[in-house]
């Protein structure tokens, strides 16, 4: 038994749920790949179904070369995060729910890549986003978890709702939803005097969801989620979607100046500044955040540029990423889940007693670090062709990249030197290897990053082409090739290994110095969430503490108030024109009776001196009315009427009585008594008005025509109140049911004791 | 509160009521009554044995938590909108069986006891816990 850092204990073995749900990934992925010679050779598979058409919310789903990719890149990597988790999570108490998040994410996720509708696009965006909060808040045992959960809610749910008003302005604009329709070009879009509007909401959205530069700090506290789904969401996937957002809008919006100089700037700053940070922290996991960050900097800075180059760049590292990311997630996933941490000062040796998850380790440090033969030189190199073909600021992406990718060989020289090689730490003695499950992903993600390296003519060919030529029409043909011949790109790569090296050999001084550096800024993109978050939060305790004081009176007057002046405003002219014509019923004695008595029980309500006797008269008054209803031949009204009349009567006196008795209370003063006279006077008198000037008007008799007529013969019912109640408004009656079960639920919240502190 | 009167009493009433309330439920199509109505009748019903017999006596014999009676009453009444979708008509379009011109049973029936159940559990569930404060 061995206790993991989850403090749950696992016994060897793997979680049968887990193992059997990762079948639909796996089948979903071979699904994905038999479309692929259909894809390779331009052709799109298309699915149109109607939803919402009144919205142009259309069920359409394309799959192009880009969504084959990401598709690919989601089911693959869903599946072996899938058969990890099933080794990971073993024994742990929610893990069923685990599993069906994990696939409920990925499905969203799924259909975000495949979505060809702009809207539909969005409805995933969304998903992916509230699934995203469930998992990072998947500990919800743990504050630190909630609050992660809620600071990445806020933030992507923001910049959804931004990426909501994108799509409304851009349809303003004239754009179509279709997404597939975008690459005819979008000048009409781009010289829109809406542009600039379209383009900020929906790369508001992009950054917030894929952590650009200010809205980064979100991705590292996601960190808090169990570690499968940082290597699933928050390396690979969801955070990639504003990368695929961006890729799909590059041919509406892209090309303009404000397009390249924004995405260059913000991707360069978020890489750099990710890059940097990388070096704080002494958790794995954390350090690994960071290097996300200075990826998802570095494929927007490339989707800033209108090059084929830059583009292939961005396809090609998205691919060379999401294989060593994952795979070095998992690895320190299964680092935490045998030794119990995941601190590097903690750590060492782990190469002896966990082998094979080493090996993984080694393949995809070395295709992050870009060592020749390995997929991510390949990346590495059109990278920087890419970044020297970018249209502005060729030289800022160069140096960018450069920094950030020498800063990235120093992590991976870290994350792979630090916990496995060296002295074997004493309490480490007793940890083994993973099961299969665990180590099978880290090893095949970290071996293709290998295979890619090696036959990178073929991976260009099958998957980086068709990507790049679903949102890019290049002229020239897309190749990769190991070799390129002596060039600056290669001049460039050599530099970015040298300079790492040297970075990993001062490693404790640059750590320092980073840290050290970090604490001075006087203010962080975290800090100035958490003040706008805490001001919020103390306006609304402000506001609630003075609209919500507690005193029932006061909230009956405020709306009784202001009902009376909302409805009286536009009614004023009328009030003393349909109160001086006399009703219709002058002559109906029993009616007179009635009101007679329900004034009499008026009267009593008021100058009770005991709340029995108020509510005797409360009821009173509320009879007298079912009655009038029975005698102007209304029999169902009445019914019910009188029954909630007497239910609410019970309810009332459960409460009433419970409260100390009338003569205890404070009496109040006559200037209050005053306004609530006045109140309920001009409440009364305006009711009385309004009835009085609907019984003034003639009434449209077409729709109880209707009725009348249809009821018996289409509805087989007498009683037309209810047929319309369950048969012909029977949608109606459903919300109106459904409002009530949620009405008396909330009631029964509040008035359960509360349970513990 | 301690009455012998009114327990005994409530012994008769309760169940008068609740065939009252069964019968106002069963005639609401044609004649004044229906699901709501027969709902709040046996929620006053329920009411006077809670306060002839406390709130403890009237959870046992109703057995199924409040809520659990409104989620089956939703239930019910969204099931019984699903038939109309087999013949494609719309959502909670009547269904009727038996002769054409005098139908004896309907999906609007049942709509009416998702409607019953869902309100009568909304009262249990109130009255229940304000009893228990």
């Amino acid at each position: 038994m061995v206790t993991t850092g989850n403090g749950h204990t696992s016994h060897h073995g793997y979680c049968r749920f887990g193992l059997v749900a990762s079948l639909l990934p796996a089948l979903l992925f071979l699904f994905f790949l038999s479309c692929w010679p259909d894809i390779v050779q331009g052709r799109a598979l298309v699915v149109d179904r109607p939803w919402v058409p009144s919205l142009d919310l259309i069920l359409r789903f394309r799959l192009d070369g880009l969504s084959l990719l990401f598709a690919l890149i989601v089911s693959g990597v869903g599946t072996f995060v899938s058969l990890y988790s099933a080794g990971y999570m073993v024994g742990h108490r929610h893990r069923r729910r685990f599993f069906c998040y994990l696939h409920a994410f990925m499905l969203a996720m799924l259909g975000l890549v495949l979505a060809d509708n702009l809207l539909l696009l969005f409805v995933f965006w969304e998903a992916t986003t509230v699934f995203s909060y469930l998992l990072i808040g998947f500990d919800h045992e743990s504050g630190s978890a909630r609050e992660n959960a809620r600071q990445s809610l806020l933030i992507t749910a923001g910049g959804g709702l931004a990426l909501l008003i994108g799509i409304l302005l851009l349809k303003i604009a004239g754009g179509s939803y279709t997404i597939s329709t975008w690459l005819a070009g979008g000048d009409q879009i781009r010289e829109h005097f809406l542009y600039p509007f379209i383009f900020v909401a929906i790369f508001l959205g992009a950054m917030t969801k894929s952590a650009q530069f200010p809205f980064h700090f979100w991705l590292p506290n996601a960190m808090s989620a169990p570690t499968p789904i940082s290597a699933f969401l928050h390396a690979a996937t969801m955070v990639k979607a504003g990368i695929y957002l961006l890729m799909r809008c590059h041919p509406l919006l892209g090309g303009t100046v404000t397009w390249m100089a924004t995405l260059v700037l913000v991707g360069g700053i978020t890489a750099v500044w990710g890059a940097v940070q990388a070096f704080g922290p002494r958790d794995l996991k954390r350090i690994l955040a960071y290097t996300t960050l200075m990826a998802l900097g570095i494929l927007t800075m490339f989707l800033g540029g209108e090059s084929t180059e830059a583009l292939t760049a961005a396809a090609t590292f998205l691919l060379v990423h999401a294989l060593y990311k994952a795979a070095l997630f998992l690895a320190v996933g299964s680092i935490d889940h045998q030794t119990g941490t995941r601190q590097l000062d903690r750590l060492g040796g782990l190469w002896r007693v966990m082998p094979i998850t080493a090996l993984g380790v080694a393949a995809a440090t070395l295709s992050m670090s870009g060592f020749p033969l390995f997929f991510g030189f390949i990346g590495k190199e059109i990278m920087y062709s890419g970044a020297l073909a970018e249209h502005l600021f060729p030289g800022f992406a160069a140096v960018a990249a450069l920094v950030a990718n020498a800063l990235m060989v120093a992590v991976a020289a870290i994350v792979l030197f630090g916990p496995f090689a060296g002295r074997l730490a004493a309490p480490m003695e007793p940890v083994k290897e993973t099961p299969w499950l665990m180590w099978l992903g880290p090893i095949v993600l970290g071996g293709l990053g290998i295979l890619f390296g090696l036959i990178p003519e073929w991976v260009s060919y099958a998957l980086i082409e068709p990507a790049v030529l679903s949102f890019h029409s290049a002229g020239e043909e897309i190749r990769l090739s190991i070799w390129h011949g002596f060039n600056l790109p290669l001049l460039l790569s050599v530099l970015t290994l040298t300079s790492g090296a040297a970075l990993y050999i001062f490693r404790t001084q640059v750590c320092t110095l980073t840290v050290a550096t970090f604490a001075r800024l006087p203010f962080s993109a975290e800090g100035l969430y958490a003040a706008s978050l805490a001001g919020f939060m103390r306006s609304a305790e402000i506001i609630t503490a003075r609209v919500q004081n507690g005193s029932l009176h006061f909230y009956l007057a405020v709306i009784i108030g202001f009902v009376v002046f909302a409805v009286a405003w536009p009614w004023l002219g009328n009030i003393a024109i349909t109160l001086s014509r006399p009703g219709q019923f002058g002559g109906n004695s029993a009616a007179i009776a009635l009101l007679l008595f329900i004034a009499a029980a008026v009267v009593v309500v008021v100058t009770a001196r005991k709340r029995l006797a108020a509510i005797g008269g409360l009821s009173g008054v509320g009879a007298g009315v079912a009655l009038l209803f029975l005698l102007f031949g209304a029999p169902d009204i009445a019914l019910t009427q009188l029954l909630v009349e007497t239910l609410t009567i019970i309810f009332v006196s459960i409460v009433l009585l419970r409260l100390p008795p009338m003569e205890q209370a404070k009496k109040r003063s006559a200037r209050r008594r005053g306004i609530d006279a006045l109140l309920s006077i001009s409440v009364g008198l305006l009711l009385a008005s309004l009835l009085a000037g609907i019984g003034q008007t003639p009434l449209d008799r077409s729709l109880t025509d209707f009725f009348e007529a249809n009821s018996y013969l289409a509805a087989h019912g007498r009683n037309i109140v209810n047929v319309i109640l369950v048969d012909f408004r029977s949608l109606d009656t459903l919300g109106e049911i459904i409002v009530v079960v949620i009405a008396a639920w909330a009631a029964v919240t509040l008035l359960r004791k509360p349970e513990g502190p | 509160m301690q009455s012998v009167i009114l327990k005994t009493a409530t012994r008769l009433m309760v169940g008068l009521m609740l065939i009252f309330a069964f019968y106002l439920l069963l005639r609401g199509h044609h004649e004044p009554g229906g699901g709501f109505a027969a709902a709040l009748v046996a929620g006053t019903a329920f009411a006077l044995f809670v306060i002839a017999e406390g709130p403890g006596k009237v959870r046992a014999a109703i057995r199924l938590r409040p809520t659990t009676i409104s989620m089956i009453g939703l239930a019910v009444a969204v099931l019984s909108g699903i038939p109309g979708l087999f013949l494609s008509r719309p959502f909670l379009s009547g269904v009727w069986w038996g002769p054409q011109t005098q139908p004896f049973v309907g999906t609007p029936l049942v709509f009416d006891i998702g409607v019953f159940l869902a309100v009568l559990g909304a009262i249990l569930a109130v009255l229940l816990a304000l009893e228990e404060i």
